[in-house]
């Protein structure tokens, strides 16, 4: 218990802390870092860590599942998974150039060490190894989290016929992946802020965003991004890493103005390899703010495995050197996600300060309409891959409760088809702008030089001169 | 000799180079075993190894950078970055560093490195697939910009571009990628980089544009053969450093000229231009020079993008009024 509060409220049990432990450390050793690191930390002198493992475990798990219960045979886990531990041998280096020299304490030769947890509650076959979280307990709210992937998994065959049709342009399929935005929309607040990439849609669905808005967006038509149920939340963003700075941008504004708010921001495997995204997390871990970063790790940047993007043994741990807390997730595990979101931003809501989750998952799709990922890919390796994907498993796993049945799944599929085909003709039926519209949105108000060019395309595209 | 696309044509100069000049090396995002998004670097990876067709790290700062580092040490970068819509990350790396390596060392140090990207709008892409931003780097102080508008002045403009000693921002028409077939011979022959391409003569008026926009200027040049005009076209190609003698020239006989590019009208290149043209040639004028450019506007999705771009039909109106004076 002791360990929980502290999470929820580090100074208050901080200070608890520090007069236990005051006299073992030989007291003021504390410093102002964030709480991964103050049980991590080794300082200069040899002290060991200071807290137990049993404590470690107990902040970096989900309540109730301990390390060894997780299954590890997963491939998506063996390939991408990393429990590593790092050992930065600065210490004896420093020691061996200087001979002595005395080096100031804020570059103490520490070492640092670190393990980076991995978290799953539902395994591919839709068996449960760990504790459902509070987030996911309840049938209805399991079942809420089934409806949303299957609405967005509809919604992107829907999407990709259309684009085959030729009433779509390129589009970005979230195929295997619907997972990590139904979890990011089923926990976050109203008023936080996402800050998406281009594969979220089942977040944005979540939180306002409408089909026909995404349908509009890569159908050509700008109006796609003023999302009339949706007025804070940042556009996608096609710019890779681009949105992360943003995020970082805003969570201050949220620390600044003391709100209770978070930024979320989602960035591919890929961009974690941007220098926007490696200076986004290095801000966020120095001014400790509300902010959650979810690496949509699918395996792939176009034709680019994780593999060959980094020599990194996992993205998660970027988050270490940042400063900050970062832990993988199985990304096709939609309750272990939801679970692990939902703590990172109550985390970041109390003031703790940022994580980052790496979501390891699996792009079953081509990167876009427009790629064809056999040239670089096996099918076998994706035939494979479909055995861990999102859905299936939740469905099983409903199934084996008795809470979900044949019925129940027909009756979906038809409310989703429904939806998807209102929101396809909604999105067929909309007018073009107006071609002059592409002045409206430049400024607050069309500077008068720019009217001449204004009434041009007026007059052109009335087809007169 | 075969028929080959503009995009065919820069996989057959990069080919060439790399068979001729062991210090050529091909880097950038899926540029290996993708063979690159549009396919400029199809089959290099497979014939001249890992080592020097290079997949990067999602990074376009790299990427740039990187070149500067391996062209200080002798070798011959050649970079694509995907979209010219993702440049503007290596833009410090480009003109703080590529562009000054020369000038900073007093020639102890140089850049021969080329920096690739397609460019343009009219392919229906998603946003920031379509800009055409040349003007940037035109006005960079020891930056080159050459932009090929054909299948051959592509081969030869590439060869040429490798082989320049500094660095070249190399923009290809991605909208001409596969428009067109032209038989290229692959014999190794670089085109000259500062000189303009006169694509056909004329007297009434100088037509002048770059990139995709060629093929609207020649269509407009037939139209208004049609009606008894009789236009010159002129294809700039090398952007930076600017042939003006060869646009000065053509004004000189023609007294009109009409400039036609893509990108957005505020300090286009073709502002240059007819800023030289009044500085130099203002007394062969007999009609102002007219300008027909993309807006002032960020360049809309598909939906529009036509309505933005230059038309036929204003350039053809565009020449008419030069004539009308
Ligand atoms: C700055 C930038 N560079 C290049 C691209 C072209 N591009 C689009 S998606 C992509 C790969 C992204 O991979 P990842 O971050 O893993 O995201 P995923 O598509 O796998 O979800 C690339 C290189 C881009 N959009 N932006
Ligand atoms: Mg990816």
């Amino acid at each position: 218990m002791a360990e929980f509060l502290y999470l929820l409220r580090p100074h208050l049990t901080l200070s608890r802390w520090r007069g236990r432990k005051s006299t073992a450390l030989g007291g003021g050793q504390w410093r102002q870092t964030s709480w991964v690191r103050k049980y991590r930390w080794r300082m200069a002198n040899g002290r060991a860590a200071l807290l137990t493992a049993k404590a470690r475990k107990e902040c970096l798990l989900p309540t109730g599942l301990s390390e060894n219960s997780q299954n590890r045979s997963d491939p998506v886990f063996c390939m991408m998974r990393g429990t590593t531990t790092v050992t930065k041998e600065s210490e004896k280096r420093v020691r061996k150039q200087k001979k002595g020299a005395a080096v100031p304490p804020q570059q103490s030769h520490s070492s640092v060490h670190f393990d980076i947890h991995d978290h799953r509650i539902l395994d591919a076959d839709g068996c449960l190894v760990g504790r459902l979280p509070e987030c996911a307990k309840q049938p209805d709210q399991l079942i809420a989290l089934y409806r949303i992937m299957v609405k967005t998994r509809l919604f992107d065959e829907k999407a990709i016929a259309l684009q085959r049709r030729g009433q779509l342009g390129t589009y970005a399929s979230s195929l295997g992946q619907e997972a990590i935005g139904a979890a990011i929309g089923t926990v976050m607040a109203d008023d936080d802020v996402l800050f998406p990439a281009y594969r979220e849609y089942a977040a944005q669905f979540l939180r306002g965003v409408t089909m026909a808005d995404i349908l509009l967006y890569w159908g050509g038509n700008e109006q796609g991004m003023n999302f009339k149920g949706q007025r804070h939340d940042f556009p996608i963003c096609v710019p890779i890493a681009g949105q992360a700075p943003h995020a970082v941008g805003t969570a201050y504004a949220m620390k600044l103005c003391d709100e209770k708010r978070v930024a979320v921001c989602v960035i591919g495997d890929g961009g974690t390899s941007k220098g926007d995204f490696c200076e986004a997390i290095n801000a966020a871990g120095t001014w400790a703010l509300p902010i959650v970063f979810i690496v949509n790790n699918n395996g792939w940047a176009i034709s680019m495995p994780r593999k060959r993007q980094t020599g990194a043994e996992t993205l998660a741990q970027k988050a270490i050197a940042a400063g900050f807390p970062g832990e993988q997730v199985d990304g096709n595990d939609v309750i272990a996600l939801t679970d692990r979101i939902d703590q990172a931003l109550h985390k970041a809501r109390m003031g703790i300060g940022p994580t980052l989750i790496e979501a390891l998952t699996y792009r079953l799709c081509d990167h876009t309409t427009a790629d064809d990922a056999s040239r670089y890919r096996s099918g076998q390796e994706v035939k494979e891959q479909w055995h861990y994907e999102p859905i299936k498993r939740l469905r099983t796993y409903l199934n084996e409760i008795d809470c979900w049945s044949e019925s129940d799944e027909q009756e979906l599929l038809a409310s989703c088809h429904d939806e998807v085909e209102q929101a396809v003709s909604c999105y067929l039926n909309t007018p073009p702008q107006p071609p002059e519209s592409m002045f409206d949105y430049l400024y607050q108000s069309l500077p008068a030089a720019l009217e001449e060019q204004r009434a041009s395309v007026v007059q052109w595209s009335k087809g007169n001169e | 000799m075969s028929e080959v696309t503009l995009v065919d044509a820069v996989n057959m100069a990069l080919a060439a180079e790399m068979a001729a000049d062991p210090s050529v090396v091909v880097l950038g995002e899926d540029v290996g075993v993708n063979g690159g998004v549009f396919r400029a670097t199809a089959g290099l990876q497979q014939r001249f190894g890992p080592q020097r067709v290079l997949d990067t790290p999602l990074s376009e700062t790299l990427i740039a950078g990187m070149s500067i580092g391996l062209a200080a040490e002798g070798l011959k970068p050649v970079a694509e970055i995907q979209f010219m819509g993702f440049v503007y990350s290596t833009m410090d790396q480009m003109i703080n560093h590529a562009a000054r390596l020369r000038n900073r060392t007093r020639g102890r140090l140089s850049c021969p490195m080329v920096l690739r990207a397609p460019f343009g709008g009219g392919i229906h892409a998603p946003e920031h697939h379509s800009e055409s931003t040349e003007a940037l780097f035109a006005h960079i102080p020891g930056l080159r910009v050459v932009i090929p508008s054909s299948p051959g002045r592509a081969y030869g403009l590439l060869l040429a571009a490798i082989r320049d000693p500094d660095p070249v921002i190399f923009l290809e028409p991605k909208r001409v990628y596969r428009l067109v077939k032209q038989e290229v011979a692959d014999n190794g022959e670089a085109l000259p980089l500062d000189v303009c391409f006169l694509l056909r003569e004329g007297t009434d008026v100088t037509l002048v544009s770059w990139g995709a926009m060629i093929h609207e200027i020649m269509t407009a040049a037939d139209q208004l053969a049609a009606s008894g005009i009789s236009a010159e076209v002129i294809d700039v190609a090398t952007i930076k450093p600017l042939d003006m003698n060869t646009i000065l020239d053509s004004v000189a006989k023609t007294g009109r000229c009409v400039i036609v590019h893509e990108a957005a009208r505020t300090c286009g290149v073709g502002a240059e231009i007819a800023a030289q043209l009044a500085e130099r040639g203002l007394m062969s004028l007999f009609a102002p020079v007219e300008r027909v450019t993309g807006y002032d506007a960020i360049i809309p999705l598909f939906n529009l993008e036509k309505e933005y771009m230059p038309s036929v039909g204003r350039i053809v109106a565009a020449v008419k009024r030069t004539l009308e004076g």
